[in-house]
Formats: C-alpha cells, sequence, structure tokens
C-alpha cells in the first residue's frame, strides 16, 4: 500500500452553538489517513467522534481548520460542491442501516449512482455486482423488511461500495446487530480493506476496534495521545 | 440526474402511498371537473338563448312601454320581450303610423297578451293568449299544421278567430280536428282557424300552450285601451339602427320619451350574454374555490411526506443528492399530483357534460380545458414549492438522525 495521505485534517475545530454557548465539538483534530488505511474513531458519547464523522464525509464543514481530501481543500466548499464529492468520494454505512423502506435492494444500492449521473444500464449492472460480491444474490428485488439485520447492513455497506469511493466511512457498522452478525460484518469490512479500500469505523466498542489496523482515541473533541 | 430519472422517482414515491395520493389528487379532480361541467353548463345555456333569440331574427326591433334602457322580456311568451315597465300608451293608430311612415322597415305588429281559460266541451285549460297581427305566421316563421293562420280582413274586422298552439289543441280536443270548431276564451266564442306546428319548450315554459288571436280581437275582447307592444322587422341586420331612430321619431310626435323605448334583438342579447357572462364566471370562481381546496390538499399531504421521508431525504443527501435535485424531486411529485388530478377531472368534466346533456345544453369549451390543465399545473408548483423547499433546506445529519 502507498502512503500518500488520502485525507488529512489539520487542526479542525468545530463549535456549535447551544442556547448562545458556544460548545466545541472538535478542538483542535489533526489526522492523517493513508490510502488503504482501516481506522477505529473511539470514543465515547460526546466526544465528537460523530462529528469528526460528519467532517471527514463532507457532510458537515469545520469551524475552521482544513479538510484535505485527495489534495483537494473542502474545508470550506458549498453544499453543491459537498454533494458531488460526496457522490463520487465517499461512501457512508450508519448504525440504522438507513436504506428506503420502499425500495428494493437494488434500487437502494443504485442511488449514489442516480446522484453520481450514472446511466440506468450501467447502474443496475454495477449494483448487482456489488450485492452479487457481498454474497446478497438472492436478495436483489428484496425490500430492505424482508431482510434480516445482517442482510440489511450489507445492502447498506453495498451501497456505500457502488460508487467506488476513495474512502468509506462507518458509524457504529455493528451497533443495531446481533454479536454474530456483528463479527460477519467486521468481516466483510476486512476483506474489503484487504481488496484496497480505506475505512474509518466510528464506535465505541472495544471489540469491534480490534478488528481494525489503527485505533485513534477522541475524547472531549480531541484525540488522546 | 435526468428529469426522467426524477419523474420515475416522483411515480415511485406515489405508488408507494396509492390511497394517499389517489385522495389527494380527488380534490384537484374535483375542483377541475366541476370547473369545466360549470363553464360547459353556462356556455351551453347562453349558446342556447342567443340561437332562440337569433331565430327571432337579427333584425327584429321591440317598442314597449315605459323608459327603458333594455328590456329583457317580462312575459316570455313565445320568446319575445312581453310588457316593458309602465302602461302602455300605444294605440292602432301608432301602428298605422309606423306603417305608413316608416321607410326602412318589413314589417310592423301589434303585440298584446294575457291570460284565458280556453274551454271546449267541458274541457279547459288555461294558456296564454296572444294578440298578434296577421303577420305573425311569416315573420315569425309559423308553420301551420292544420286549418290557416287568421288573415288581414279578419284582423281588421276584430274577428274572434283563434289559432291553437298544439298544448292546447291536444287537451282540449284529442284526436278531434279542432278547425271549425268554436272554443269559448272568457265567455266568448271563437272559430279555431287553423292549429299551429309544435314548437317545443324554452327555458321550462311550453312554447305550445299559447293560443293566437288578431290584437284588434284582444283589444275589444279583453277590454284594453291600449296595445302592450309592437314588434317591428327591419329590412335588414344593418338597417336597424335607421329604423329604430325613425320608429322613435314617429312615436315622440305623440308619445313622451319616457312613455316608450325601442329595443332591438342584438342589444337584448348583448344584456343576455353579459348576465350569462357574469353566471359562468361567477360558477367557475366558485368552482375554483374547490382548485385551491385541492391545492391546500397537496401540498399538506407533501409536507407530511417530506415529514415521513426525511430519514430518506438525509439519505439521498449523504449519498450526493444536492439541494435542487431533492427540490425537483418534491416539486414532481406535487406537480404530478395535481396533474394527474387534472387531467382526471377534465376526463370527468368532459363525461358529465355529456353525461348531463340529455337535460341541459352544454359545451365544453377548449379555453376551460386549457385553463383547468394550466391552473392545475399552477396549482401543483405554487402548493408543492413550500414542502420540496423545506425538503431541499434539511440538514443531512440532522435529517438522519431523525426518529
Amino acid at each position: 500500500m502507498s502512503s500518500i495521505p488520502l485525507l488529512k485534517l489539520e487542526n479542525v475545530f468545530k463549535i456549535y452553538k447551544i442556547d448562545d454557548l458556544p460548545v466545541k465539538a472538535l478542538d483542535g483534530v489533526d489526522l492523517v489517513i493513508k490510502k488503504g488505511d482501516f481506522l477505529s474513531v473511539m470514543g465515547p458519547s460526546g466526544s465528537g467522534k460523530s462529528t469528526l464523522m460528519h467532517i471527514a464525509g463532507c457532510l458537515d464543514i469545520p469551524t475552521s481548520g482544513k479538510v484535505i481530501l485527495e489534495g483537494e481543500n473542502v474545508s470550506s466548499l458549498g453544499e453543491k460542491e459537498l454533494a458531488k464529492i460526496r457522490s463520487t468520494k465517499i461512501g457512508f454505512v450508519f448504525q440504522s442501516f438507513n436504506l428506503v423502506p420502499r425500495m428494493e435492494a437494488i434500487d437502494n444500492v443504485q442511488l449514489p449512482l442516480i446522484y453520481a449521473g450514472i446511466k440506468t444500464a450501467e447502474r443496475e449492472r454495477r449494483a448487482t455486482e456489488t450485492l452479487i460480491a457481498l454474497g446478497l444474490k438472492e436478495r436483489l428485488h428484496h425490500f430492505p423488511n424482508q431482510l434480516s439485520g445482517g442482510e440489511q447492513q450489507r445492502v447498506a455497506l453495498a451501497r456505500a461500495l457502488v460508487n467506488r469511493p476513495a474512502i468509506i466511512l462507518a458509524d457504529e457498522p455493528t451497533g443495531n446487530v446481533d454479536s454474530h452478525t456483528a463479527k460477519e460484518i467486521m468481516e466483510i469490512l476486512t476483506k474489503l480493506n484487504k481488496e484496497g479500500n480505506t475505512l474509518i469505523i466510528v464506535t465505541h466498542d472495544p471489540e469491534v476496534a480490534k478488528w481494525t489496523k489503527r485505533i485513534v482515541k477522541i475524547k472531549d473533541g480531541k484525540i488522546e495521545n | 440526474m435526468t428529469f426522467w430519472e426524477n419523474l420515475r422517482l416522483a411515480l415511485a414515491a406515489l405508488r408507494a402511498n396509492k390511497v394517499r395520493s389517489a385522495l389527494t389528487m380527488l380534490g384537484i379532480i374535483i375542483g377541475v371537473s366541476s370547473v369545466i361541467l360549470l363553464v360547459a353548463i353556462g356556455t351551453g345555456l347562453s349558446t342556447y338563448i342567443t340561437n332562440q333569440l337569433e331565430d327571432l331574427g337579427g333584425d327584429s326591433l321591440f317598442v314597449m312601454p315605459g323608459e327603458l334602457e333594455i328590456a329583457t322580456g317580462g312575459g316570455g311568451s313565445g320568446g319575445m320581450p312581453g310588457a316593458g315597465v309602465g302602461a302602455s300608451k300605444f294605440t292602432i293608430d301608432h301602428l298605422e303610423d309606423i306603417k305608413r311612415n316608416a321607410k326602412t322597415i318589413k314589417a310592423v305588429m301589434a303585440y298584446t297578451e294575457n291570460n284565458g281559460t280556453i274551454r271546449y266541451r267541458g274541457k279547459s285549460k288555461i294558456a296564454q293568449v296572444a294578440g298578434v297581427g296577421p303577420e305573425y305566421q311569416e315573420v315569425r316563421n309559423q308553420r301551420i299544421d292544420e286549418g290557416s293562420f287568421f288573415n288581414l280582413s279578419q284582423y281588421n274586422a276584430a274577428k274572434k278567430v283563434v289559432v291553437l298552439g298544439k298544448t292546447v289543441a291536444q287537451e282540449l280536443f284529442d284526436q278531434e280536428s279542432p278547425v271549425g270548431k268554436k272554443v269559448t276564451i272568457s265567455d266568448k266564442q271563437y272559430a279555431v282557424a287553423g292549429v299551429l306546428e309544435e314548437k317545443g319548450a324554452f327555458g321550462g315554459i311550453d312554447l305550445d300552450n299559447q293560443v293566437f288571436i288578431p290584437a284588434t280581437t284582444a283589444m275589444r275582447q279583453f277590454d284594453m285601451q291600449y296595445l302592450q307592444s309592437f314588434w317591428i322587422q327591419s329590412q335588414g341586420a344593418d338597417t336597424i339602427a335607421a329604423t329604430k331612430e325613425e320608429v322613435e321619431k314617429i312615436l315622440s310626435k305623440t308619445l313622451d320619451d319616457d312613455q316608450f323605448s325601442v329595443i332591438d334583438t342584438k342589444s337584448i342579447l348583448g344584456v343576455i350574454s353579459r348576465i350569462l357572462g357574469v353566471l359562468t364566471a361567477a360558477l367557475g370562481g366558485i368552482a375554483a374555490i374547490s382548485l385551491l381546496v385541492g391545492g391546500i390538499g397537496i401540498m399538506n399531504i407533501m409536507l407530511v411526506s417530506v415529514t415521513e421521508r426525511t430519514r430518506e431525504i438525509g439519505l439521498r443527501k449523504a449519498v450526493g443528492a444536492t439541494p435542487q435535485v431533492i427540490l425537483t424531486q418534491f416539486l414532481i411529485e406535487a406537480v404530478i399530483l395535481s396533474l394527474f388530478g387534472g387531467l382526471s377531472g377534465i376526463t370527468l368534466g368532459i363525461l358529465g357534460s355529456l353525461g348531463i346533456r340529455q337535460f341541459l345544453t352544454t359545451s365544453v369549451t377548449p379555453w376551460s380545458i386549457f385553463l383547468a390543465f394550466g391552473v392545475s399545473a399552477l396549482v401543483g408548483v405554487i402548493f408543492g414549492v413550500a414542502p420540496a423547499a423545506k425538503a431541499s433546506r434539511l440538514n443531512p445529519i440532522d435529517a438522519l438522525r431523525y426518529e
């Protein structure tokens, strides 16, 4: 694996105002993610790990500091530009899967491709391919409520992978499944990393963190160590 | 993200809530179909009345007692405006004066109307007794079924002769031929000269429940000092104004300006079409309110839909949907609801107006269809914008967390 910095956070601050009182969700974070990294961000709730993920995933911009994704400074982009970056470079996996309930698995997986402007035939081919790679060949046309928790999370993973993102961000990916399924998901994530994908997992579960190559601990908006 | 992609997304979302979508459309369907139906009825009525009045001839004028800007017909006898306001001072001399001195007229005829009971062998029928001139048959293009109309000498001599309308003839004589028989009208015996061809009904009035006697006879038998009105036919449509002026001049010699009015069919038509136009617009306007209510229904359901799908919107944004794309998606949903509703409403309105054609004349006008279609599209956009804007402004992070 090369060591080019894929994502670089430089002195990132994120300050929210709650009842006019500034709350530092991120308090000067520096972080470098290299291509092929498999990183877990750990911390208790309220530590700022979700905010870190939102900023790393271009869902949000920092109050100050720099976020550089593949050499491009994304820290001050507008909503539209950020959306474009998310549709091409970022894959998200959420704790509660966030599948659209009235859409079949294959249509859920196609969503990022729709917004990236890819044509129907190509979209279907890639979505099918990705779902099959994740062992969901028999589940292409099932609705989310016809799938088990593990299957749902695999569909969500397929959705995150389908646009071949530079980086995959998973927020508590095992938070809503049993330990057996959690193991299954972590095995898939490890496999994906071995295939060259860069992954960041946000978790509070040390068992999950054990699977990753690197653990970053965050507390009160600051990275420890 | 093409338009077709958006359309597909919107259709999928609407299909997911079939009943809700159908009920939301119902508001627009009712609004649009009632606009089309009511305008069709209004327009049909207007066309019908115009046609009826045009049958009177575009070259007709009426002289009414009293001072009128316009008279739209008091009695409605035979579709001919009856007595106006004020007491009549018209005499046979006036009639003769017009006949002799107005150069642009083709015919002039006295017209009176009374109600009377017509009896024959124990049967009776209350009908309108019109006193007219012998010209009536010709100028009104009336065909005689049996016998003949009374002639000029009978008229001049004020003979007690009568021409029966079809209804009167049928009720009193049944299968028997009335010609040559004697009927009693207000205790006087009249000889039946003929029976008119069936005319049908106009505005709910049976035009065949009428009998015609010479105006001269009417004055005598009904004890009338004056004739109620004159009916004048000008030489052509282009001499109407000249005729009006002439007749006014002739009558001014012996009558005050406020004792008579000369009115032409055109101005009556003008007034009636103005009234019907206002009526149609008012009906259409009331119906349009239901369209507005339908639009509010769309807005309401779209707002519910946005709230329900907050997480979906958050997700769509997280995977790369721009606010613009989300806005378009929800706007298209709203417009589809209103357009489908509009199209169904148009179909229903047309079918409805065809359905009631048995009872009422209706005429579906292209402008009402275009208007209904345009308005329903507009309703979709106007009432769809607020919910769509709300959706597009959602913060993806908060939206994803929404429970």
